[in-house]
Formats: structure tokens, sequence, C-alpha cells
């Protein structure tokens, strides 16, 4: 019986009584008191803005080193032979020749792939397609083509394409005077050329989405309930729902200033493209609101801040890693992929590289879809079994 | 109507009654003090009558409220300071009070208050950096922020330096000058005698003894006794020479008055006896005996306090 008007508060409480109205005044007070906190809290600072940096030029500069000195070009061969001997396998000794060049190296995928698929799905934009009987051809000397994907507007694909003409042109020297047997079509691939620095920047976006507002909220959710925080917030006219606001608004702010931190680093230290649309701010404001919501969801069904740690770190440190914040997903297992489906960090980040990366808005607006349904699913839960006073 | 009206009110976490049936009011002006032992159910009590736990049985009206289902507009006309007071760690007391301005939106000057708590000096130290004392005086802050007519403090003073009590008693003191309402608890004796009207004294959840100090005193007390420094032979003596009762033990004869005549009849035959006697004094219990005696669980010989079965009763449950 007594139970009711509680209720009634949880689901609802800004219908409840006219006294009870959300006020912004109060939610301004709150926000300016745990900013300010905040800020004179070095370490949560350090780990809010400074450490995402701290990975970007990390990652960045492992990456940027490897792939600036050999190009990776995926290659697909369909010449399947028969040979006669091995001397007469052409398209594996061109193969070869073109990983002897030293500026790329490449990757076999294998005949049945879509190769265009392919390129799409590991997000490269230069490859290489040796077509069937090109040995056959090559040896009774009629014309064939060698198929070369690029991005005509990407020095990477120039060094790509100038490389297999070098080559072919030697195969044509050393079989015959220079005639031209072997040719090359090209392929525009339109997916945009891009670097490891161009997934990074979304991945490491993502991580500082999920890490800060999570981290903070696992914490202070549990260590107010076992100081009786909470208790004595409730003797004022500050509701959970406006505490609630003013922590996700917070870590709403603090998202952009570092997304920009972020674009900034990445743009100016390794020359990252990204795009900046309006198709962002979902992200920026749905992310956080999640993540939020969700480490108080951790310090509220836990009993203390110790049990709240752990849980909270099991359900992170998966998804930190397992989401894309890193390194592209597609690089990962089956197994793992199947896995990063039910993350929802994985979401935000398919969402912002569908977005900074490939322009892809259809695929945005799937993404924005999935992580609405998570963020109410996780915030009502959060709100609903949050209390500020015991029974 | 009273500030504080509570009716047969009970708590129990599973098999422990945390308070078990309790009644009392508190009048207006009144400062209320609740002693009582580690445990005796206090801080339950008053967080019940605040609003912040759910009471399992009886009534409490608190400003006319139902302080579990009105707590909202209830916090509004209160003050607290909860037993362990804490608060943002990197926040000031000063910029704490412009918070719970806010938040209540009063317009205060928080310089006023903080000088009314004593904590001007250290107004612009993070309360992580505060010592005990100067926290306990923020949360005496805080608590009068909406100007409130009824407070309750849980344990003001406990682990305070005996200068930072008195500032304390005194800000309780001036509160009580103008005409607020406080429920105070406190382990210190003297403090409740000093600062209270009336005093409840609560054990294993029930209130064993109230009213004002000398009411309890008188009620629970032995009454005046005369007190002569001399041996057991004495004792003897008087014992059999008078109507008088005679206690003794270590080297004290102490003889209960029931008129203040009997202390000549204990001394004449004392006089008698012949027999050396020191000292001579009479002595009331203090609150301090009253409340010794009351929540140690060993009733005295004279069986003044009734009621010794419940008190078994609920020692037992609490050893579950
Ligand atoms: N949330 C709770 N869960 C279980 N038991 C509780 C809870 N709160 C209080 N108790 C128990 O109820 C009893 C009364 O506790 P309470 O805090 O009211 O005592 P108190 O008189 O304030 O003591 P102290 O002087 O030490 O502050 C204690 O035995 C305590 O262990
Ligand atoms: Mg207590």
């Amino acid at each position: 019986m007594e139970k009711l008007p509680e209720k009634a508060f949880m689901i609802n409480p800004v219908i409840k009584g006219g006294s009870k109205l959300v006020s912004t005044k109060r939610i301004a007070a709150d926000f300016k008191v745990f900013s300010r906190g905040y800020l004179r809290n070095k370490f949560g600072l350090f780990f809010g803005l400074i450490f995402p940096i701290i990975l970007i030029l990390i990652f960045g500069a492992i990456f940027s080193g490897s792939s600036s000195g050999t190009i990776t070009v995926y290659a697909q061969n369909k010449d399947t032979g028969p040979f006669p001997t091995p001397q007469m396998d052409i398209a594996t000794q061109f193969l070869n020749a073109l990983n002897s060049s030293g500026t790329i190296r490449v990757v076999t995928v294998a005949a049945s792939e879509n190769f265009s698929q392919y390129l799409a799905d590991h997000s490269a934009s230069e490859g290489i397609v040796i077509p069937e009987n090109f040995s056959a051809n090559y040896l009774t000397a009629q014309q064939v083509d060698v198929t070369v994907y690029g991005n005509p507007t990407s020095s990477t694909s120039g060094i790509v394409t100038g490389t297999v003409s070098g080559v072919a042109n030697y195969f044509n020297l050393q079989r015959f005077n220079g005639s031209m047997v072997i040719g090359l079509t090209q392929t525009t691939v339109n997916t945009q050329q891009t670097k490891y620095v161009d997934f990074l920047i979304p991945g490491l976006i993502g991580f500082s989405i999920l890490v800060s507002p999570m981290f903070s909220l696992v914490n202070i959710s549990s260590e107010y309930k076992k100081t009786k925080l909470f208790k004595q917030l409730s003797l004022t006219p500050l509701t959970k729902m406006e505490w609630l606001a003013s922590k996700v608004l917070f870590y709403i702010v603090l998202s952009v200033v570092s997304f920009l931190l972020m674009v900034a680093v990445g743009v100016f230290a390794f020359g990252a493209h990204v795009t900046l649309t309006l198709w962002l701010i979902p992200f920026l404001i749905l992310g956080p609101m999640l993540f939020a919501a969700l480490g108080m969801l951790v310090g509220t069904v836990t009993k203390n801040p110790e049990t709240a740690g752990v849980i909270g770190n099991i359900v992170t440190f998966p998804m930190m890693f397992l989401s894309g914040t890193f390194f592209p997903i597609s690089i990962m297992p089956e197994y793992l992929q199947g896995i990063a489906h039910v993350l929802p960090l994985y979401y935000i980040i398919e969402g912002l590289n569908a977005v900074m990366v490939y322009a892809n808005y259809a695929q945005a607006l799937i993404d924005i879809a999935v992580v609405t349904a998570i963020t109410i699913v996780i915030f009502a839960a959060a709100v609903k079994l949050f209390k500020w006073r015991e029974d | 109507m009273k500030p504080v009206e509570v009716n047969s009110l009970r708590k129990s976490y599973g098999n422990l009654k945390a308070v078990d049936g309790i009644s009392f009011t508190v009048n207006e002006g009144e400062v209320f003090g609740l002693l009582g032992p580690n445990g005796a159910g206090k801080t339950t009590t008053i967080e019940i009558l605040e609003g912040l736990r759910k009471k399992d049985e009886g009534t409490a009206k608190v400003l006319g409220f139902d302080p579990w289902q009105k707590g909202y507009e209830l916090h509004r006309k209160i003050g607290v300071i909860p037993q362990d007071f804490t608060f943002f760690e990197k926040q000031t007391p000063r910029e704490g009070i412009k918070y719970y301005a806010d938040l209540f939106n009063v317009k205060i000057d928080p310089d006023e208050i903080l000088k009314e708590v004593l904590l001007e000096d250290s107004a612009k130290n993070l309360f992580e950096n505060l010592s005990g004392g100067q926290k306990q005086k923020m949360g005496l802050a805080l608590s009068l922020v909406n100007s409130p007519d009824l407070l309750f403090l849980d344990e003001p003073t406990t682990g305070l330096d005996p200068n930072a009590r008195r500032a304390i008693w005194e800000v309780i003191r001036g509160l009580k000058a103008k005409g607020k309402t406080i429920i105070l608890t406190t382990h210190y004796l003297d403090e409740a005698q000093q600062l209270s009207d009336r005093v409840a004294i609560m054990d294993h959840g029930r209130i064993v003894a109230m009213g004002t100090s000398d009411e309890i005193i008188e009620k629970h007390g032995s009454g005046e006794r005369l007190q002569i420094h001399g041996s057991e032979k004495l004792a003897d003596y008087i014992r059999a020479n008078t109507e008088l009762k005679v206690e003794y033990s270590n080297g004290v004869i102490s003889i209960p008055l029931k008129q203040k005549i009997d202390a000549l009849a204990a001394l004449a035959a004392a006089e008698q006896s012949k027999m050396d006697w020191g000292e001579i004094q009479t002595r009331r219990d203090s609150l301090d005996d009253v409340f010794v005696r009351l929540v140690s669980g060993t009733m005295d010989e004279h069986g003044e306090i009734t009621g010794k079965s419940v008190h078994d009763k609920s020692s037992n449950q609490r050893r579950q």
C-alpha cells in the first residue's frame, strides 16, 4: 500500500506533484558542483581527456610507421592452372615479383571471394586481380590484362599501379621484347583511401564515450550509496532524475570536448580523414547517456563499491577491446565478431565509422536506431532500480 | 499538532527489532535528546522520521506529514545532520552551502551561515581536507540553509574536541533561542543534560525512560543516600541498631534516605558505636548512574526498574 507513491515516482518523476517538476536550475546547480569536482580531480581529467589522446598518438605512431614503408595490397589469383610444370605458373611468379619489389606487400585472397566486397570489408582501396588462364595466355603470347583496383585520387593507389605496370613491363620485356602481352585495366574503388588512423579515431572516440561515464558512474553510484551521500541528497529538493540528468549532461560535454581534441590530434598529427557532420550528434549524446546509465545500473545492483568495481570491469573490458576500438573488428576471428555484435559500443563505433569514414548514412541510421533502443532499455532499468533511500 | 508525533513505531531487520514499538511526542521549540547505547535504534528512529527509511508498523507524523510518503514535501521544511556526515570531497564549505541554496532555491549569504557555525576559517578548504570537527560544522551549516523549524541532529558532536563540542552546543542553544525544534542524539550524557529539555533513553529498540533529566533521575534513580566511609563492622552495627537499610562495599557504607531525618539516626548510631569513620556525604544518582543502570541490563537490587524480563528477551534476540 505504501509502495504505490514511490512507484509512481520511479516511473514518471516528472508528472508527480506540482513541486516535483524537473528543475533546470537544480540540474544546473548539480552540474556546476559535479564538473567543478571533476576538474579538481586530476585523475579523472587524465582519463577523460588526456588518455585517449595518448592512445591515438601511440597507436597512430605504431601503425603509420609500418604502412608508409610497404603498402598492403590484396590480390586475387583466378589462374588455377593446370600447370604442367611449376615454371609454367606465371601468375604466381608475377605475384612474387610484385612482393619482391619492396614497395608493396601482397596478401592473397581466395579465388572464391567477391573481390570488391572483400576490399570494402577490409576497408582497402588497393587490390589486384589476376584473371583465369593468365599463365596460359602469357605463354602463348595472347594479350591478357591484370586488373588493378585503386582510388585515382590517392597517392597509394598510384604507387600500386606504378609497381604493377613496372612488373608487367618486366615480364613483357623478358619474353616478348617489350610488346604488350600483359596489360593493365583499372577499376576505381569508390571507398576512400583509408588509413589505420581513420579507424582509430572513431574507435577511440567510442573508447572515451564508454570509459569515462561508465567508470565514473559505477564508482560514484556505489560510493555514494556506501557513504550515504545519496541519502543526504534526497533530503534536498534535487530529484534522482535531475541528479542523473546532470551527470549525463556532463559526460555529453566531456565526450564532445574529447571528440574535438581527438579529431584535432588525428588530423594534425597523422593526416587522418574524418568527415564532420551533424550525424555525429546522436552518437555523442546517446553514447554518454547509455554508459552513464549502465554504470549507474552496475553501481545500483551491487552491494558495495568493491563488487561494483569488479562487475564494472567485467562489463567494460570486453567492450573496450572487441567493439572495434583499437582495430577494425573485420580483422578479428568470426566468433569474436559474433560477440562484438551483442556489445552496445560496437554499434556506436560502427555508426561513427559509417559517418566519419564511409559517409554511409543508411548504416548510421541503423546504428542510431539500435543504440537508441539499447539506451532506452538500460536507462529505464537504471532509473527504476536506483534508489535514493532504503526501504 | 506537535512537530513530531510517534506512536508504536516498529522497524525490524530480519529477526532484529531495531525499533520495537516506541511512542513519543516532541513539543514545539523543544530540544529533545535521544540517548542510548550503540545499536539502540536511535539512528533508525531518526531516519524513519526524516523519511529516509520506511517504518514497518505504527505511525509517525512529522510536521503533519507521513515522512515516507510525503518525504519530498517534508524535506523542504527540516534540517538534518546525518550520523557520519560526508560531502563531495572536492568542494569547499562555501561551495556546498551555495549548492544547497541553489537546490532549495533560497537566497542566503553563505558567509553568514559559516559564521554562525564558526567555520569561516575553513570556508575555502576542500571538504576532504577538513578536520572531523570542521566536517561536522559543515553538516550543521548545510542543515541550516533552508531555515528549517525542525532539525534532526544525529550525533552532531561525536569525535569532536571539547572546544569544538562547546562551539556546536552554542550553535544549538542559539537555534533553540530562535524557537526551533530540535531532535538530538548523543552518547554524551552531559551534552544531553546541558542541551535537552527532555530526553528519552533507548535500549534495544525501546524507550526505557523519558522526561526531563530530573524526572528520570527521580523515577529511576535510587534517590538520596548517605555515604559514610567506614568498616564493614560499622555497617553491621548501624544495621543492627536502626531500622535503616544499610549496604556496604569497598569501605563505603551506603544508606538510602527515605527522609532526611534518617541521616540523623544513621549518624547517631555511628557515633554510638565508638568505631572510627571518615568522610560523610549525601548524594543522588546522576543521569550517568541512571543511564548505566537502565541500559546495562543488570537490574539493581532495589527492583526500581521494572521490565527486567523484557530486557532479557530482547538481548537474546540480538545474540541470534
Ligand atoms: N540497514 C540495516 N540493515 C540491517 N540492520 C540494521 C540496518 N540499520 C540498522 N540496523 C541495526 O539496527 C540496530 C539499530 O541501529 P541504529 O543505527 O538505529 O542504532 P543507533 O542507536 O543509532 O546506534 P549508534 O549509537 O551506534 O549510532 C543495530 O543493531 C543495527 O545493526
Ligand atoms: Mg546512530
